[in-house]
Protein backbone atom coordinates (compact mmCIF):
# COMPACT_ATOMS: atom_id res chain seq x y z
CA UNK A 1 0.00 0.00 0.00
CA UNK A 2 2.81 2.38 0.96
CA UNK A 3 4.50 1.55 -2.29
CA UNK A 4 1.34 2.41 -4.23
CA UNK A 5 1.09 5.82 -2.56
CA UNK A 6 4.73 6.44 -3.36
CA UNK A 7 4.23 5.52 -7.02
CA UNK A 8 1.21 7.79 -7.33
CA UNK A 9 2.65 10.75 -5.42
CA UNK A 10 2.64 14.03 -7.28
CA UNK A 11 6.33 14.91 -6.96
CA UNK A 12 8.93 13.32 -9.30
CA UNK A 13 9.75 9.92 -7.85
CA UNK A 14 6.00 9.30 -8.09
CA UNK A 15 4.09 9.49 -11.36
CA UNK A 16 0.89 11.13 -10.12
CA UNK A 17 1.86 14.49 -11.62
CA UNK A 18 2.31 12.92 -15.06
CA UNK A 19 -1.09 11.26 -14.82
CA UNK A 20 -2.79 14.51 -13.87
CA UNK A 21 -1.03 16.33 -16.69
CA UNK A 22 -2.24 13.62 -19.05
CA UNK A 23 -5.78 14.00 -17.71
CA UNK A 24 -5.59 17.76 -18.30
CA UNK A 25 -4.48 17.17 -21.91
CA UNK A 26 -7.29 14.66 -22.40
CA UNK A 27 -9.89 17.08 -21.06
CA UNK A 28 -8.49 19.92 -23.15
CA UNK A 29 -8.81 17.85 -26.32
CA UNK A 30 -12.20 16.46 -25.36
CA UNK A 31 -13.58 19.95 -24.71
CA UNK A 32 -12.10 21.34 -27.91
CA UNK A 33 -13.29 18.40 -30.02
CA UNK A 34 -16.75 18.49 -28.45
CA UNK A 35 -17.05 22.21 -29.19
CA UNK A 36 -15.74 21.83 -32.74
CA UNK A 37 -18.05 18.86 -33.23
CA UNK A 38 -21.03 20.88 -32.01
CA UNK A 39 -20.28 23.63 -34.54
CA UNK A 40 -20.02 21.09 -37.36
CA UNK A 41 -23.12 19.37 -36.03
CA UNK A 42 -25.18 22.54 -35.96
CA UNK A 43 -24.14 23.42 -39.50
CA UNK A 44 -24.68 19.83 -40.62
CA UNK A 45 -28.10 19.55 -39.00
CA UNK A 46 -29.30 22.79 -40.56
CA UNK A 47 -27.84 21.70 -43.89
CA UNK A 48 -29.58 18.33 -43.67
CA UNK A 49 -32.93 19.88 -42.77
CA UNK A 50 -33.02 23.02 -44.91
CA UNK A 51 -30.21 22.57 -47.47
CA UNK A 52 -30.48 21.75 -51.16
CA UNK A 53 -30.46 18.16 -52.46
CA UNK A 54 -26.72 18.10 -53.23
CA UNK A 55 -25.74 19.44 -49.80
CA UNK A 56 -28.07 16.93 -48.13
CA UNK A 57 -26.51 14.02 -50.02
CA UNK A 58 -22.98 15.15 -49.24
CA UNK A 59 -23.85 15.41 -45.55
CA UNK A 60 -25.45 11.97 -45.66
CA UNK A 61 -22.21 10.55 -47.08
CA UNK A 62 -20.21 12.33 -44.36
CA UNK A 63 -22.28 11.04 -41.46
CA UNK A 64 -22.52 7.51 -42.90
CA UNK A 65 -18.81 7.16 -43.61
CA UNK A 66 -17.68 8.56 -40.28
CA UNK A 67 -20.07 6.33 -38.38
CA UNK A 68 -19.05 3.17 -40.27
CA UNK A 69 -15.25 3.49 -40.19
CA UNK A 70 -13.37 2.84 -36.92
CA UNK A 71 -12.27 6.00 -35.11
CA UNK A 72 -8.71 4.72 -35.03
CA UNK A 73 -8.57 4.51 -38.84
CA UNK A 74 -10.22 7.93 -39.23
CA UNK A 75 -7.79 9.43 -36.74
CA UNK A 76 -4.83 8.17 -38.73
CA UNK A 77 -6.25 9.31 -42.09
CA UNK A 78 -7.27 12.74 -40.81
CA UNK A 79 -4.00 13.12 -38.95
CA UNK A 80 -1.92 12.49 -42.08
CA UNK A 81 -4.24 14.55 -44.31
CA UNK A 82 -4.15 17.43 -41.81
CA UNK A 83 -0.37 17.50 -41.47
CA UNK A 84 0.08 17.11 -45.24
CA UNK A 85 -2.30 19.96 -46.04
CA UNK A 86 -0.74 22.31 -43.51
CA UNK A 87 2.78 21.51 -44.70
CA UNK A 88 1.75 22.04 -48.33
CA UNK A 89 0.15 25.36 -47.42
CA UNK A 90 3.22 26.36 -45.42
CA UNK A 91 5.47 25.33 -48.31
CA UNK A 92 3.42 27.38 -50.78
CA UNK A 93 3.75 30.42 -48.54
CA UNK A 94 7.49 29.90 -48.29
CA UNK A 95 7.77 28.51 -44.77
CA UNK A 96 9.54 25.29 -43.87
CA UNK A 97 7.93 22.22 -42.30
CA UNK A 98 5.53 23.07 -39.53
CA UNK A 99 5.35 21.13 -36.30
CA UNK A 100 1.69 20.63 -35.44
CA UNK A 101 0.78 20.67 -31.77
CA UNK A 102 -0.75 17.47 -30.51
CA UNK A 103 -3.68 19.29 -28.94
CA UNK A 104 -4.61 21.02 -32.21
CA UNK A 105 -4.30 17.78 -34.18
CA UNK A 106 -6.38 15.92 -31.61
CA UNK A 107 -9.12 18.55 -31.66
CA UNK A 108 -9.22 18.60 -35.47
CA UNK A 109 -9.36 14.82 -35.77
CA UNK A 110 -11.83 14.05 -33.00
CA UNK A 111 -13.90 17.13 -33.85
CA UNK A 112 -14.63 15.82 -37.33
CA UNK A 113 -15.63 12.44 -35.89
CA UNK A 114 -17.82 14.09 -33.23
CA UNK A 115 -19.36 16.36 -35.86
CA UNK A 116 -20.98 13.41 -37.65
CA UNK A 117 -22.68 12.18 -34.48
CA UNK A 118 -23.61 15.72 -33.43
CA UNK A 119 -25.22 16.31 -36.83
CA UNK A 120 -27.58 13.39 -36.30
CA UNK A 121 -28.37 14.31 -32.68
CA UNK A 122 -29.09 17.97 -33.46
CA UNK A 123 -31.09 17.10 -36.56
CA UNK A 124 -33.32 14.88 -34.45
CA UNK A 125 -33.62 17.56 -31.78
CA UNK A 126 -34.55 20.31 -34.25
CA UNK A 127 -37.15 18.03 -35.81
CA UNK A 128 -38.64 17.41 -32.36
CA UNK A 129 -39.42 21.12 -31.83
CA UNK A 130 -43.16 21.72 -32.21
CA UNK A 131 -43.38 23.25 -35.68
CA UNK A 132 -45.68 26.02 -34.47
CA UNK A 133 -42.83 27.65 -32.55
CA UNK A 134 -40.73 28.03 -35.67
CA UNK A 135 -43.70 29.13 -37.73
CA UNK A 136 -44.51 31.77 -35.13
CA UNK A 137 -40.97 33.15 -35.36
CA UNK A 138 -41.22 33.17 -39.15
CA UNK A 139 -44.63 34.87 -39.01
CA UNK A 140 -43.08 37.71 -37.02
CA UNK A 141 -40.47 38.08 -39.78
CA UNK A 142 -37.54 37.11 -37.57
CA UNK A 143 -34.31 36.94 -39.57
CA UNK A 144 -32.94 33.35 -39.87
CA UNK A 145 -29.87 33.84 -37.65
CA UNK A 146 -31.86 35.51 -34.92
CA UNK A 147 -34.46 32.76 -35.14
CA UNK A 148 -31.68 30.18 -34.75
CA UNK A 149 -30.30 31.97 -31.70
CA UNK A 150 -33.57 32.90 -30.00
CA UNK A 151 -35.94 30.09 -30.94
CA UNK A 152 -34.41 26.99 -32.54
CA UNK A 153 -31.42 26.49 -30.25
CA UNK A 154 -33.19 27.12 -26.91
CA UNK A 155 -36.22 25.05 -27.96
CA UNK A 156 -34.19 22.05 -29.14
CA UNK A 157 -31.86 22.05 -26.09
CA UNK A 158 -34.02 19.77 -23.96
CA UNK A 159 -34.26 17.22 -26.79
CA UNK A 160 -30.56 17.36 -27.60
CA UNK A 161 -29.05 17.22 -24.10
CA UNK A 162 -29.30 13.44 -23.48
CA UNK A 163 -27.65 12.67 -26.83
CA UNK A 164 -25.03 15.37 -26.34
CA UNK A 165 -24.23 14.05 -22.85
CA UNK A 166 -23.54 10.68 -24.42
CA UNK A 167 -21.43 12.32 -27.11
CA UNK A 168 -19.36 14.14 -24.51
CA UNK A 169 -18.62 10.82 -22.78
CA UNK A 170 -17.57 9.39 -26.15
CA UNK A 171 -15.31 12.42 -26.64
CA UNK A 172 -13.54 11.88 -23.31
CA UNK A 173 -13.08 8.19 -24.01
CA UNK A 174 -11.98 8.69 -27.61
CA UNK A 175 -9.10 10.91 -26.50
CA UNK A 176 -7.49 7.64 -25.37
CA UNK A 177 -7.20 6.65 -29.05
CA UNK A 178 -4.75 9.50 -29.59
CA UNK A 179 -2.30 7.44 -27.55
CA UNK A 180 -1.89 5.32 -30.68
CA UNK A 181 -0.58 8.29 -32.68
CA UNK A 182 1.79 9.07 -29.82
CA UNK A 183 0.04 11.97 -28.15
CA UNK A 184 0.67 12.35 -24.42
CA UNK A 185 -2.82 12.13 -23.06
CA UNK A 186 -3.85 10.19 -19.97
CA UNK A 187 -3.73 6.68 -21.42
CA UNK A 188 -0.28 7.05 -22.96
CA UNK A 189 1.13 8.76 -19.84
CA UNK A 190 -0.25 5.85 -17.84
CA UNK A 191 1.33 3.30 -20.10
CA UNK A 192 4.69 5.03 -19.88
CA UNK A 193 4.48 5.20 -16.10
CA UNK A 194 3.42 1.56 -15.92
CA UNK A 195 6.14 0.36 -18.27
CA UNK A 196 8.95 2.13 -16.45
CA UNK A 197 7.87 1.03 -12.96
CA UNK A 198 6.42 -2.39 -13.91
CA UNK A 199 3.43 -1.56 -11.68
CA UNK A 200 0.86 -2.12 -14.41
CA UNK A 201 -2.17 -2.71 -12.23
CA UNK A 202 -1.56 0.29 -10.02
CA UNK A 203 -1.33 2.77 -12.85
CA UNK A 204 -4.02 1.39 -15.15
CA UNK A 205 -6.44 1.20 -12.23
CA UNK A 206 -5.54 4.74 -11.17
CA UNK A 207 -6.15 6.01 -14.72
CA UNK A 208 -9.41 4.07 -14.85
CA UNK A 209 -10.48 5.78 -11.63
CA UNK A 210 -9.66 9.19 -13.13
CA UNK A 211 -11.70 8.46 -16.28
CA UNK A 212 -14.56 7.14 -14.18
CA UNK A 213 -14.50 10.28 -12.05
CA UNK A 214 -14.78 12.43 -15.16
CA UNK A 215 -17.68 10.29 -16.42
CA UNK A 216 -19.62 10.37 -13.17
CA UNK A 217 -19.05 14.11 -12.65
CA UNK A 218 -20.13 14.81 -16.23
CA UNK A 219 -23.29 12.80 -15.62
CA UNK A 220 -24.13 15.10 -12.69
CA UNK A 221 -23.39 18.24 -14.67
CA UNK A 222 -25.48 17.15 -17.65
CA UNK A 223 -28.38 16.20 -15.37
CA UNK A 224 -28.27 19.79 -14.06
CA UNK A 225 -28.13 21.21 -17.58
CA UNK A 226 -31.03 19.04 -18.67
CA UNK A 227 -33.14 20.22 -15.74
CA UNK A 228 -32.29 23.79 -16.65
CA UNK A 229 -33.08 23.24 -20.33
CA UNK A 230 -36.45 21.75 -19.44
CA UNK A 231 -37.56 24.59 -17.21
CA UNK A 232 -40.75 26.14 -18.44
CA UNK A 233 -41.78 22.92 -20.16
CA UNK A 234 -44.89 21.11 -19.00
CA UNK A 235 -43.90 18.28 -16.66
CA UNK A 236 -45.09 15.36 -18.73
CA UNK A 237 -41.57 14.15 -19.39
CA UNK A 238 -40.07 12.61 -16.33
CA UNK A 239 -36.36 13.28 -15.90
CA UNK A 240 -34.33 10.19 -16.74
CA UNK A 241 -37.25 8.44 -18.40
CA UNK B 1 -34.79 2.57 -48.11
CA UNK B 2 -32.64 3.20 -51.16
CA UNK B 3 -34.51 2.35 -54.32
CA UNK B 4 -33.28 2.51 -57.88
CA UNK B 5 -35.76 5.27 -58.65
CA UNK B 6 -34.42 7.47 -55.84
CA UNK B 7 -30.89 7.07 -57.23
CA UNK B 8 -31.85 8.12 -60.74
CA UNK B 9 -32.39 11.79 -59.91
CA UNK B 10 -30.24 14.16 -62.00
CA UNK B 11 -28.13 15.51 -59.13
CA UNK B 12 -27.48 12.00 -57.83
CA UNK B 13 -26.38 10.80 -61.28
CA UNK B 14 -23.97 13.73 -61.42
CA UNK B 15 -22.67 12.94 -57.94
CA UNK B 16 -22.20 9.29 -58.83
CA UNK B 17 -20.25 10.34 -61.92
CA UNK B 18 -18.00 12.51 -59.73
CA UNK B 19 -17.57 9.61 -57.34
CA UNK B 20 -16.72 7.21 -60.17
CA UNK B 21 -14.16 9.70 -61.48
CA UNK B 22 -12.67 9.91 -58.00
CA UNK B 23 -12.41 6.12 -57.76
CA UNK B 24 -10.79 5.94 -61.21
CA UNK B 25 -8.36 8.66 -60.25
CA UNK B 26 -7.49 6.73 -57.06
CA UNK B 27 -6.98 3.56 -59.09
CA UNK B 28 -4.58 5.24 -61.56
CA UNK B 29 -2.82 7.94 -59.59
CA UNK B 30 -2.22 6.13 -56.32
CA UNK B 31 0.12 3.22 -55.73
CA UNK B 32 -1.48 -0.18 -55.48
CA UNK B 33 1.50 -2.36 -56.46
CA UNK B 34 1.89 -3.54 -52.86
CA UNK B 35 -1.43 -5.37 -52.94
CA UNK B 36 -0.33 -8.70 -54.50
CA UNK B 37 2.46 -9.06 -51.97
CA UNK B 38 0.28 -8.35 -48.97
CA UNK B 39 -2.98 -9.91 -50.18
CA UNK B 40 -2.63 -13.21 -48.25
CA UNK B 41 -1.78 -11.34 -45.05
CA UNK B 42 -4.68 -8.94 -45.62
CA UNK B 43 -7.13 -11.80 -46.15
CA UNK B 44 -5.93 -13.38 -42.93
CA UNK B 45 -6.31 -10.04 -41.14
CA UNK B 46 -9.85 -9.47 -42.37
CA UNK B 47 -10.79 -13.00 -41.40
CA UNK B 48 -9.36 -12.43 -37.92
CA UNK B 49 -11.32 -9.17 -37.57
CA UNK B 50 -14.55 -10.96 -38.41
CA UNK B 51 -13.72 -13.87 -36.14
CA UNK B 52 -12.95 -11.60 -33.17
CA UNK B 53 -16.12 -9.61 -33.83
CA UNK B 54 -18.30 -12.72 -33.99
CA UNK B 55 -16.83 -14.45 -30.93
CA UNK B 56 -16.82 -11.38 -28.67
CA UNK B 57 -20.31 -10.26 -29.72
CA UNK B 58 -21.85 -13.68 -29.07
CA UNK B 59 -20.04 -14.21 -25.75
CA UNK B 60 -20.69 -10.62 -24.72
CA UNK B 61 -24.38 -10.96 -25.51
CA UNK B 62 -24.66 -14.16 -23.50
CA UNK B 63 -23.09 -12.31 -20.57
CA UNK B 64 -25.38 -9.31 -21.12
CA UNK B 65 -28.55 -11.37 -20.57
CA UNK B 66 -27.87 -12.10 -16.87
CA UNK B 67 -26.51 -8.55 -16.45
CA UNK B 68 -29.69 -7.07 -17.87
CA UNK B 69 -31.92 -9.46 -15.97
CA UNK B 70 -30.15 -8.73 -12.67
CA UNK B 71 -30.67 -5.01 -13.17
CA UNK B 72 -34.27 -5.34 -14.35
CA UNK B 73 -35.73 -7.69 -11.73
CA UNK B 74 -32.84 -8.91 -9.59
CA UNK B 75 -32.61 -8.37 -5.83
CA UNK B 76 -30.30 -5.51 -4.80
CA UNK B 77 -27.32 -7.79 -4.13
CA UNK B 78 -27.35 -8.86 -7.79
CA UNK B 79 -28.54 -5.57 -9.27
CA UNK B 80 -25.90 -3.41 -7.57
CA UNK B 81 -22.83 -5.36 -8.80
CA UNK B 82 -24.32 -5.61 -12.30
CA UNK B 83 -24.94 -1.88 -12.40
CA UNK B 84 -21.44 -1.15 -11.08
CA UNK B 85 -19.91 -3.40 -13.73
CA UNK B 86 -21.81 -1.64 -16.52
CA UNK B 87 -20.89 1.81 -15.16
CA UNK B 88 -17.20 0.96 -14.96
CA UNK B 89 -17.07 -0.57 -18.42
CA UNK B 90 -18.97 2.31 -19.97
CA UNK B 91 -17.06 4.94 -18.03
CA UNK B 92 -13.51 4.04 -19.03
CA UNK B 93 -11.87 3.86 -22.48
CA UNK B 94 -11.70 0.41 -24.05
CA UNK B 95 -8.04 0.92 -24.92
CA UNK B 96 -7.30 1.31 -21.21
CA UNK B 97 -9.28 -1.85 -20.41
CA UNK B 98 -7.39 -3.83 -23.04
CA UNK B 99 -4.04 -2.65 -21.74
CA UNK B 100 -5.06 -3.24 -18.12
CA UNK B 101 -5.95 -6.86 -18.88
CA UNK B 102 -3.03 -7.57 -21.21
CA UNK B 103 -0.20 -5.84 -19.37
CA UNK B 104 -1.71 -6.09 -15.90
CA UNK B 105 -2.80 -9.74 -15.89
CA UNK B 106 0.08 -10.59 -18.19
CA UNK B 107 2.57 -9.31 -15.61
CA UNK B 108 0.69 -10.86 -12.69
CA UNK B 109 0.30 -14.43 -13.95
CA UNK B 110 3.98 -15.41 -14.29
CA UNK B 111 4.46 -14.68 -10.58
CA UNK B 112 2.40 -17.72 -9.67
CA UNK B 113 4.13 -21.04 -10.34
CA UNK B 114 0.87 -23.02 -10.41
CA UNK B 115 -0.38 -20.90 -13.30
CA UNK B 116 2.86 -21.34 -15.19
CA UNK B 117 2.66 -25.10 -14.73
CA UNK B 118 -1.00 -25.33 -15.71
CA UNK B 119 -2.24 -26.57 -19.07
CA UNK B 120 -3.59 -23.13 -19.90
CA UNK B 121 -0.23 -21.40 -19.68
CA UNK B 122 0.69 -21.72 -23.39
CA UNK B 123 -2.55 -19.87 -24.17
CA UNK B 124 -2.18 -17.30 -21.42
CA UNK B 125 1.15 -16.24 -22.88
CA UNK B 126 -0.49 -15.24 -26.14
CA UNK B 127 -2.29 -11.96 -26.70
CA UNK B 128 -5.61 -13.15 -28.07
CA UNK B 129 -7.22 -14.45 -24.84
CA UNK B 130 -6.81 -10.97 -23.35
CA UNK B 131 -8.16 -9.32 -26.48
CA UNK B 132 -11.20 -11.60 -26.54
CA UNK B 133 -11.78 -11.13 -22.81
CA UNK B 134 -11.53 -7.32 -23.00
CA UNK B 135 -13.81 -7.00 -26.01
CA UNK B 136 -16.32 -9.48 -24.55
CA UNK B 137 -16.53 -7.62 -21.25
CA UNK B 138 -16.88 -4.34 -23.07
CA UNK B 139 -19.73 -5.59 -25.27
CA UNK B 140 -21.40 -7.14 -22.21
CA UNK B 141 -21.15 -3.86 -20.32
CA UNK B 142 -22.84 -1.82 -23.03
CA UNK B 143 -25.37 -4.54 -23.87
CA UNK B 144 -26.23 -5.22 -20.23
CA UNK B 145 -27.63 -1.72 -20.10
CA UNK B 146 -29.56 -2.24 -23.35
CA UNK B 147 -30.98 -5.57 -22.19
CA UNK B 148 -32.09 -4.03 -18.87
CA UNK B 149 -34.29 -1.67 -20.83
CA UNK B 150 -35.42 -4.44 -23.18
CA UNK B 151 -36.44 -6.77 -20.35
CA UNK B 152 -38.36 -3.99 -18.61
CA UNK B 153 -40.00 -3.06 -21.89
CA UNK B 154 -41.78 -6.38 -22.47
CA UNK B 155 -45.50 -5.83 -21.96
CA UNK B 156 -46.73 -6.96 -18.54
CA UNK B 157 -49.75 -8.74 -20.08
CA UNK B 158 -47.51 -11.12 -22.02
CA UNK B 159 -45.93 -12.42 -18.83
CA UNK B 160 -49.25 -12.51 -17.00
CA UNK B 161 -50.75 -14.55 -19.86
CA UNK B 162 -47.88 -17.05 -19.61
CA UNK B 163 -48.38 -17.27 -15.86
CA UNK B 164 -52.12 -17.76 -16.34
CA UNK B 165 -51.36 -20.79 -18.50
CA UNK B 166 -49.26 -22.18 -15.68
CA UNK B 167 -46.05 -22.04 -17.68
CA UNK B 168 -42.99 -22.95 -15.63
CA UNK B 169 -40.79 -19.93 -14.93
CA UNK B 170 -37.87 -21.02 -17.05
CA UNK B 171 -40.05 -21.91 -20.04
CA UNK B 172 -41.74 -18.55 -19.69
CA UNK B 173 -38.37 -16.85 -19.77
CA UNK B 174 -37.15 -18.87 -22.73
CA UNK B 175 -40.32 -18.78 -24.83
CA UNK B 176 -41.95 -15.44 -23.98
CA UNK B 177 -39.75 -12.99 -22.17
CA UNK B 178 -36.32 -13.42 -23.77
CA UNK B 179 -37.45 -13.51 -27.43
CA UNK B 180 -39.52 -10.37 -27.00
CA UNK B 181 -36.74 -8.59 -25.13
CA UNK B 182 -34.29 -9.45 -27.92
CA UNK B 183 -36.79 -8.26 -30.51
CA UNK B 184 -37.14 -4.97 -28.61
CA UNK B 185 -33.38 -4.59 -28.41
CA UNK B 186 -32.55 -5.57 -32.01
CA UNK B 187 -32.25 -2.05 -33.47
CA UNK B 188 -29.89 -1.04 -30.66
CA UNK B 189 -28.03 -4.35 -30.86
CA UNK B 190 -27.33 -3.74 -34.54
CA UNK B 191 -25.85 -0.34 -33.80
CA UNK B 192 -23.83 -1.71 -30.90
CA UNK B 193 -22.44 -4.52 -33.02
CA UNK B 194 -21.20 -1.99 -35.57
CA UNK B 195 -19.60 -0.08 -32.67
CA UNK B 196 -17.98 -3.36 -31.64
CA UNK B 197 -16.62 -3.79 -35.17
CA UNK B 198 -15.17 -0.30 -34.88
CA UNK B 199 -13.55 -1.29 -31.58
CA UNK B 200 -11.72 -4.33 -32.96
CA UNK B 201 -8.71 -2.41 -34.39
CA UNK B 202 -7.76 -1.53 -30.80
CA UNK B 203 -6.49 -5.07 -30.27
CA UNK B 204 -3.80 -4.36 -32.85
CA UNK B 205 -2.06 -2.42 -30.06
CA UNK B 206 -1.41 -5.68 -28.22
CA UNK B 207 0.18 -7.31 -31.25
CA UNK B 208 -2.79 -9.12 -32.76
CA UNK B 209 -2.57 -9.14 -36.54
CA UNK B 210 -6.06 -8.18 -37.70
CA UNK B 211 -6.90 -5.95 -40.67
CA UNK B 212 -5.83 -2.69 -39.03
CA UNK B 213 -2.49 -4.19 -38.06
CA UNK B 214 -1.94 -5.35 -41.66
CA UNK B 215 -2.52 -1.81 -42.93
CA UNK B 216 -0.06 -0.44 -40.37
CA UNK B 217 2.44 -3.07 -41.42
CA UNK B 218 2.16 -2.03 -45.08
CA UNK B 219 2.67 1.59 -44.04
CA UNK B 220 5.77 0.75 -42.06
CA UNK B 221 7.29 -1.52 -44.71
CA UNK B 222 6.65 0.58 -47.80
CA UNK B 223 6.07 4.12 -46.48
CA UNK B 224 2.84 4.23 -48.47
CA UNK B 225 0.47 6.12 -46.17
CA UNK B 226 -2.93 6.76 -47.70
CA UNK B 227 -3.60 3.76 -49.93
CA UNK B 228 -3.68 1.03 -47.25
CA UNK B 229 -5.71 3.25 -44.92
CA UNK B 230 -8.26 4.08 -47.63
CA UNK B 231 -8.62 0.42 -48.55
CA UNK B 232 -8.97 -0.41 -44.86
CA UNK B 233 -11.74 2.18 -44.47
CA UNK B 234 -13.55 0.59 -47.43
CA UNK B 235 -13.18 -2.87 -45.87
CA UNK B 236 -14.72 -1.68 -42.60
CA UNK B 237 -17.53 0.08 -44.46
CA UNK B 238 -18.36 -3.10 -46.36
CA UNK B 239 -18.43 -5.17 -43.16
CA UNK B 240 -20.54 -2.51 -41.42
CA UNK B 241 -22.91 -2.45 -44.40
CA UNK B 242 -23.34 -6.23 -44.31
CA UNK B 243 -23.99 -6.11 -40.55
CA UNK B 244 -26.56 -3.32 -40.93
CA UNK B 245 -28.30 -5.26 -43.72
CA UNK B 246 -28.31 -8.48 -41.69
CA UNK B 247 -29.79 -6.82 -38.61
CA UNK B 248 -32.46 -5.12 -40.70
CA UNK B 249 -33.48 -8.50 -42.13
CA UNK B 250 -33.61 -9.92 -38.60
CA UNK B 251 -35.81 -7.06 -37.45
CA UNK B 252 -38.18 -7.53 -40.36
CA UNK B 253 -38.81 -11.17 -39.48
CA UNK B 254 -41.32 -10.07 -36.88
CA UNK B 255 -43.94 -7.76 -38.34
CA UNK B 256 -44.61 -4.65 -36.26
CA UNK B 257 -48.11 -3.31 -35.90
CA UNK B 258 -48.76 -0.15 -37.85
CA UNK B 259 -45.59 -0.14 -39.95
Amino acid sequence: MEQVIELLSLSPPGWGGNLLRGLLHSLEIALGAFGFGLLIGLGGAIGKLYGGPVLRDILAVYTTVVRAVPELVLILILYYVGTDLINKAAGAMGYGRVEISGVAAGIWVLGIVQGAYATEILRGAIKAIPIGQIEAARAFGMPPLKMLRRVTIPAMMSFAIPGLANLWLIATKDTALLAVVGFNELTLETRQAAASTRAYFTFFLAAGALYLMVTLLSGRVFARIEKWARKGQPGHRRAGA
Amino acid sequence: MITLRSLLVPHRIAMMAVFAALVLWCAYALRWDWIPKYAPLAAEGIWRTIWILAVTSVLGFLLAIPLGLAQAIGPWYLAAPARTFCTIIRGTPLLLQIWLLYYGLGSLFPQYPWIRESELWPYLRQAWPYAVLALTLSYAGYEGEVMRGAFSGVARGQIEAAQAFGMPRFTMFRRIWLPQAIQNALPTLGGETILQLKATPLVATIAIVESYAVASRVRQDTFIVYEPLLLLAVVYMVIAGILAYGFRKLEQRVPVKGH
